[in-house]
């Protein structure tokens, strides 16, 4: 029996969804879902855009106007949605390979711009829908089926990255913490101009089996026991935070938004066409 | 049918490829048809740079010079590079810093348009407009009252009367200019 | 001269032509010889209260004109050899997702870097087959500043009539020449929009073809919520694992060119009446042609020429038809035999063939052209 949220904003006869039993993606897709109702966004108006992988089938099974584009590219089309129509509320769900590894560079761009997009990147440390190889946000050492002996990559701070890239909404939370994700992603819609909420998911499949993370189960106990709240982090010694990570909202700064500083040029050259 | 082929080279950055959209543009206000193109390398000041003009009283076909009725070289490099294809009774307009080897049979108007551009009006950027006045002289090619008007149209707001001032001294000195 | 005929260049005319069409947004990346249209683009279009966008590569330039069109605006961007290369992942998604949109490439010398200022027609077999899968290819290819004006309008049109993404294949000849040109008035100029659907919400089914095999297509924010994929996806837009959903889609996607090919090829013929050689030739290299035919039929040598304007869909049934007339068909590329491979697969019952190719970077000269007819006469 769907709640009502899903009713009222999934598009119930695509579901079930594609994820696998204890995959984070489901809850941090109803999280978003519970923003926009929060906010009482008109669904008319909300367009939401992905690129490929396990997360970028969320857009599918959300009841908006809703765009699955190439791999990495979401932030790209979205920017075109975004600046053709700004009256559009226009939220992207990316991976973390899709949106660190191949989508990098618009990824630091749109972050850049800072245009009134606000983007969740479901991070489960891993490339799920091909199997299993490591990402730029896999720890070092870990295993994916293309690092078989362990992963020598150092891994992207998502967070870190947006911020020092322009983002002026930055936030992480984790698909146990899912009414943080409601909260951060609220306040990113909310804030005019690019907002970016990592939201860490487990995969149980790939990456927990791969790395002899237990299950579902503990994966998402993993989540409740090693994430600090970043006001709770202050009060901590750097000993009380070995091996933690930090949750909550780390950057909201506005500043000038994209899509308005164009349109105060339109309005500045206005009836100079000859 | 009278068919005219400009070929203008120089260093990069001195306003040739501007001089031969004037040229066209001028020709097309003379009623005629005229099709500009260019030739340039990666840099975007010095190397060999040419900007061609065709102008013709009927439609133009192949946009490229083929016999070429007028060369204008402001260096010797652009010289160099791009003397080859000139009829026989085409007329070379050189700088004065340009040389030409021995056994050219074309006429050559050897013409100060650097040094009138840099120390006679004290500005290189007009180099080109300078040019244009001498081009227009000696080979009458387009309308005197034309090329103003073209050059008018294309130069930066508060450059008019420098550019007209350009042109005209252009004109006067290739009227004085060394013939061979 | 009077307010409408100027001296413009080839760049500017496919800007002036793309706004004439009603161009609202245009996002790119600069590269040598295309940087002309988004330099234009941009000082234009604000000014029209449209937008303009840099974006942050070739990719990220086409999918932000792709996401663009689905809020119902008619969208363009402007590339060159390896930004072609480039942009083609997203020519495949704006083919499978029938979103409208104008691709232009002003050809330069390649492979890679290449030749980046001198003028090449490499990219002809890359138009068509560029991108992964089957897909359905418009490509069209203006000869001088006035056709790419005309051309740039009408890629827009079959743009929006088919839904799909249609390529304006310039080089850097016709980019970068200037020469005179008559802007028509706009109620001179035919502009075809998309189609939108009146059906309510609920019986909307955004992939479900018209009579003409096209879609209606409702723009994002409108009240028709619908989904968009690159995957293989039925009427509703979702996707869809059934081999017979894969197979009736990309043979519609197919269908759409191949069924509507009266409305979209032309191709212009000069002296074929009583021409006994033909040459096979467009872009730059057909003014070539032109100049060569003048002297040679000045001389009594009977020469005609065949333009194709659609270089894709290729005009078959006209070229076939004048096969059987000619002796021989000159084919005049700046490639190394790529549009020929299409005329040799057509025309060699009929008559013979003979190539003539230039990679150097440099235009075919009327005079190299005159040669190879008297070397095969």
């Amino acid at each position: 029996m769907p709640s009502q949220l899903v009713e009222q904003y999934f598009r119930a006869d695509n579901l079930p969804q594609i994820w696998c039993p204890g995959c984070g993606h489901g809850i941090i897709t109803r999280a978003i879902a519970a923003a926009i109702e929060q906010l009482d966004l008109d669904p008319n108006k909300v367009c939401v855009v992905s690129g490929i992988g396990c997360s970028s089938r969320a857009p599918g099974y959300l009841d908006f106007n809703t765009l699955h584009t190439t791999h990495g590219r979401a932030l790209a089309f979205a920017t075109g949605i975004k600046l053709a129509n700004p009256d559009l509320k226009v939220i992207v769900i990316m991976g973390d390979g899709d949106s660190t590894a191949i989508g990098g560079n618009h990824f630091i761009h749109a972050c850049r711009r800072n245009i009134d997009i606000t983007t969740i990147i479901f991070n489960n440390n891993i490339y799920g829908m091909t199997g299993g190889q490591y990402s730029p946000t896999t720890p070092k050492f870990d295993k994916g089926t293309t690092a078989p002996y362990g992963n020598i990559d150092k891994a992207f701070d998502v967070c870190d990255l947006a911020g020092a890239a322009g983002a002026t909404y930055v936030g992480r939370a984790t698909s146990y913490h899912a009414n943080m994700v409601t909260t951060l992603v609220k306040n990113g819609i909310m804030n005019e101009g690019f907002s970016l909420i990592e939201a860490i998911s487990g995969c149980p499949t790939y990456y927990g089996r791969k790395n002899k993370k237990g299950g579902p189960v503990d994966m998402m106990k993993w989540q409740k026991d090693f994430a600090v709240n970043v006001t709770a982090a202050a009060r901590m010694t750097p000993e009380q935070l070995e091996g933690k990570f930090l949750i909550g909202e780390f950057k909201n700064k506005p500043e000038p938004e994209y899509t308005k500083e164009y349109q105060r040029i339109i309005d500045s050259l206005k009836g100079s066409d000859v | 049918m009278e068919k005219h082929e400009v070929r203008l080279s120089g260093s990069g950055g001195q306003g040739l490829l501007l001089a031969g959209i004037i040229l066209a543009e001028a020709a097309i206000i003379d009623g005629k048809n005229a099709v500009q193109t260019q030739s340039y390398g990666p840099e975007a000041r010095g190397g060999a740079s040419k900007s061609e003009v065709l102008i013709s009283d009927e439609a133009i076909d192949f946009p490229k010079v083929r016999d070429c009725d007028l060369l204008l070289s402001l260096t010797q490099k652009s010289y160099e590079q791009y003397n080859h294809g000139i009829k026989d009774t085409g007329v070379l307009i050189l700088d004065t810093s340009v040389t030409v080897e021995e056994g050219v049979t074309n006429k050559i108007y050897s013409v100060p348009i650097i040094d009138t551009a840099a120390k006679v009006l004290g500005k290189p950027m007009v180099t080109n407009i300078v040019a244009l006045g001498a081009i227009v002289e000696i080979s009458k090619i387009v309308s005197y009252d034309a090329l103003e008007a073209a050059v008018l149209k294309r130069v930066p707001k508060g450059t008019e009367e420098l550019n007209k001032k350009a042109l005209a001294l252009g004109y006067e000195i290739a009227k004085e200019s060394l013939t061979k | 001269m009077s307010k409408k005929v100027r001296l413009m260049q080839g760049n500017e005319a496919c800007v002036e032509g793309a706004i004439a069409a009603g161009m609202m947004f245009y996002s790119g990346y600069p590269i040598t010889p295309s940087t002309e249209i988004a330099e234009i683009s941009a000082e234009r279009l604000p000014r029209i209260g449209g937008k303009f966008i840099q974006m942050e590569d070739e990719i990220a330039g086409i999918a932000a004109a792709i996401g663009a069109s689905l809020t119902g605006v008619k969208t363009m961007t402007a590339t060159s050899g390896p930004g072609f290369s480039l942009k083609q992942e997203n020519i495949g998604y704006a083919a499978i997702a029938e979103i409208p949109i104008v691709i232009v490439d002003v050809q330069r010398g390649g492979p890679s870097t290449g030749q980046p200022t001198s003028p090449a027609q490499g990219d002809m077999m890359q138009a068509k087959w560029g991108t992964h899968g089957d897909h359905p290819v418009i490509a069209l290819c203006p000869s001088s500043v006035k056709e790419t004006f005309d051309l740039t309008i009408k890629s827009f049109n079959l743009a929006e009539k088919y839904r799909m993404p249609v390529l304006l294949m310039m080089d850097e000849v016709v980019g970068h020449m200037r020469e005179k040109i008559e802007i028509p008035d706009s109620s001179e100029i035919e502009i075809i929009n998309r189609k939108k659907p009146t059906c309510s919400a609920e019986e909307y089914l955004p992939f479900k073809p018209e009579a003409n095999l096209v879609p209606l297509m409702a723009d994002f924010g409108t009240g028709y919520r619908y989904h968009v994929t690159g995957l293989v996806h039925d009427e509703t837009g979702f996707p869809s694992n059934s081999t017979q959903v894969a197979d009736d889609l990309i043979r519609r996607l197919m269908d759409k060119v191949e069924v509507n090919k009266a409305d979209i090829i032309s191709w212009e013929e000069e002296n074929t009446e009583d021409a006994d050689i033909l040459i096979f030739a467009y872009g730059c290299v057909a003014r070539a042609a032109k100049t060569a035919i003048k002297m040679l039929r000045e001389k009594g040598i009977k020469v005609g020429l065949f333009r194709p304007i659609t270089v894709w869909p290729f005009p078959e049934e006209r070229l076939i038809e004048l096969s059987k007339q000619v002796k021989v068909i000159i084919a005049p590329e700046m490639n190394l035999g790529q549009m020929v491979l299409e005329v040799e697969r057509l025309c060699n019952k009929h008559t013979k063939i003979e190539r003539l190719n230039k990679v150097n970077g440099e235009i075919i000269y009327p005079e190299e052209i005159i040669a190879k007819i008297q070397e095969v006469l």
